[in-house]
């Protein structure tokens, strides 16, 4: 055999090509030709099916429990000292004869934020009109500054005090960020109001807002849910809004049936997130456990359906 | 009127966002309303910039306190707004040399290129970095220890920012591995952190789900002006 060695990949080769010649010799003379492939664009994103069914469940509990509210089924929240704490802000400041700063976020009203932002301000507005106090909005978008005066002229009106209503008290600074910053803490040492709302979309300029708020002594409430502002936030305001809390704030000073129902439904959202959580860790445990048993391999399964189908891929 | 075509605008262009999101044929559709969207954003800019003119205008003739911060700031404004506006400075592009304004606005040796690097930049960077002073002061409020919870906040935060500095590593390099405050951190932000983060997240998402189902289905138009 060693002697062969030398011209093994001779024969190898030669092998190689004997194999390839001979089953190119059963192959049938002449093949069909291959269909050619037609793109076809699907109706449905199949990998979003799964976020499909979460919002189809979460809107439901929503829109049922809305109806529930409307019946007039009694729907009640949790205290939330921070939204309670409008009310004592504003009448602070009217004491005071001290005007109420609000600022509603850098971005601009197609951010969700933004928008709940402007909710907030409607209430407080109609809190300031009532006490007769100053509202200052300043913005950093024109469209945020022109929803914002849509607001507040409608809330002075349901307060029934459409002369509490000032355009010139909603002002544009600048789109730029720290621009709009130095704005908004120029106007703070200038006015020295005695309340501070901070509600919407921000980045690195919460804590120089928070911080300046605190340096002239006002009363400061915030509300976000971008969770990397949420410590400055809660590090330098009085009250602070945390997540979720800050989208059911509409719910919480209104107290209207489609807005507490809106808020029920969500929490039914909440409960469905934890079981999925539960039911997905048991089964992450289970697969660990036992990895190559019958039931561990289940749960391995079951646990990659849900990843690939209910959250479309992602872990 | 005055509502009805804003709330239904909003409404038509949600529900065609969220189509866009689960059907592929609808995908341009979304981008279509996004393009309207930056349109309609850029036009309201003339809005915005007619505000800030009348504001500081009016301060400056009244002489307000601090009337010259006004002037200055419209000079800023009129001078960015006539550079980027007249391309100032903007050199042709190699395609088209005898077009002097073929270049983009912001290309480099530009006017507002000039403007944006010499100018915005340094004060952006000179605000930022303020903000090393501000995280100071507000850790100095928030980590007293004024009762459990306060001191088991301050303990991690000491941990965490030791932790992450060379001091934290060298002084726990003589304990094995797993004991390093490093791998403490770790596994702080990790298991702890990351749990917090994500049942806030979770809320937050929550929170947007309803917010946009009540915009869409016109139940809430405070944001309008509207009632609820």
């Amino acid at each position: 055999m060693n002697a062969l060695r030398p011209i093994r990949p001779l024969l190898l080769t030669i092998a190689a090509f004997a194999i390839l010649v001979l089953s190119a010799g059963s192959l049938p003379a002449e093949e069909p030709a291959a269909p050619v492939a037609e793109a076809k664009s699907e109706w449905v994103d199949q990998s979003r099916i799964g976020y499909g069914a979460l919002l189809a469940l979460i809107t439901g509990a929503v829109l049922w429990n809305i109806g529930l509210a409307r019946r007039g089924r009694p729907i009640r929240l949790r205290p939330i000292p921070a939204l309670e704490a409008i009310d004592e802000a504003v009448g602070r400041a009217t004491e005071m004869g001290k005007p109420c700063l609000f600022v509603p976020g850098v971005q601009d009203i197609n951010e969700m934020m933004t928008v709940a932002g402007v909710i907030v301000l409607g209430r407080v507005a109609r809190t300031a009109a009532d006490y007769d106090c100053q509202l200052l909005v300043p913005t950093a978008r024109s469209l945020v500054m022109t929803a914002c005066r849509e607001t507040v002229e409608a809330a002075c009106l349901s307060a029934g005090r459409p002369e509490a209503y000032r355009a010139d008290d909603i002002t544009y600074l600048a789109d730029e960020q720290f621009a709009y910053v130095a704005g908004v803490t120029s106007q703070m040492n200038d006015v020295r109001p005695a309340a501070c709302f901070y509600f919407g979309q921000f980045y690195a300029e919460s804590l120089f807002l928070a911080e300046a708020g605190n340096a002239i002594g006002c009363l400061q409430i915030a509300g976000t849910a971008e969770t990397t502002q949420l410590p400055f936030f809660v590090a330098a305001c009085d009250y602070t809004l945390i997540g979720e809390e800050f989208f059911a704030a509409s719910a919480y000073l209104s107290r209207e049936p489609d807005q507490l129902g809106a808020v029920r439904g969500q929490d039914l959202g909440k409960l469905l997130a934890m079981s999925l959580i539960v039911a997905g860790s048991l089964l992450a445990t289970a697969s660990q456990l036992s990895p190559g048993s019958s039931p561990g391999t289940a749960a391995k399964s079951m646990l990659d359906w849900c990843q690939t189908v209910l959250l479309g891929g992602s872990t | 009127m005055k509502r009805t075509v804003p709330l239904l605008i909003a409404a038509i262009t949600g529900w065609v966002m969220v189509l866009a999101y689960f059907v592929p044929a609808a995908q341009s559709w979304g981008d279509t309303a996004t393009s309207w969207f930056n349109i309609l954003a850029a036009a309201a800019l003339v809005l915005g910039g007619g505000n800030l003119l009348k504001v500081h205008l009016a301060a400056l003739s009244r002489r307000d306190a601090g009337w010259g911060y006004s002037a200055i700031t419209l000079a800023a404004f009129l001078v960015t707004v006539g550079v980027g506006l007249a391309k100032f400075g903007v050199h042709p592009q190699e395609r088209y040399p005898e077009h002097v304004w073929a270049g983009g606005y912001l290309d480099e040796g530009s006017g507002l290129w000039w403007l944006y690097e010499y100018v915005i930049y340094p004060i952006t960077t000179t605000m930022f970095c303020m903000l090393a002073f501000f995280v100071a002061s507000a850790a100095f409020r928030a980590f007293r220890a004024k009762n459990r919870l306060a001191l088991v906040l301050l303990v991690t935060a000491v941990m965490v920012l030791l932790g992450r500095t060379y001091a934290g590593v060298w002084l726990t390099s003589p304990l094995p591995e797993g004991y390093r405050l490093n791998s403490a951190i770790d596994f702080i932000m990790d298991t702890f952190n990351t749990a917090g983060t994500r049942a806030v997240k979770i809320g937050i998402a929550l929170g947007i789900i309803t917010a946009s189902l009540k915009i869409l289905l016109g139940m809430d138009r405070s944001y309008v002006g509207g009632e609820d």
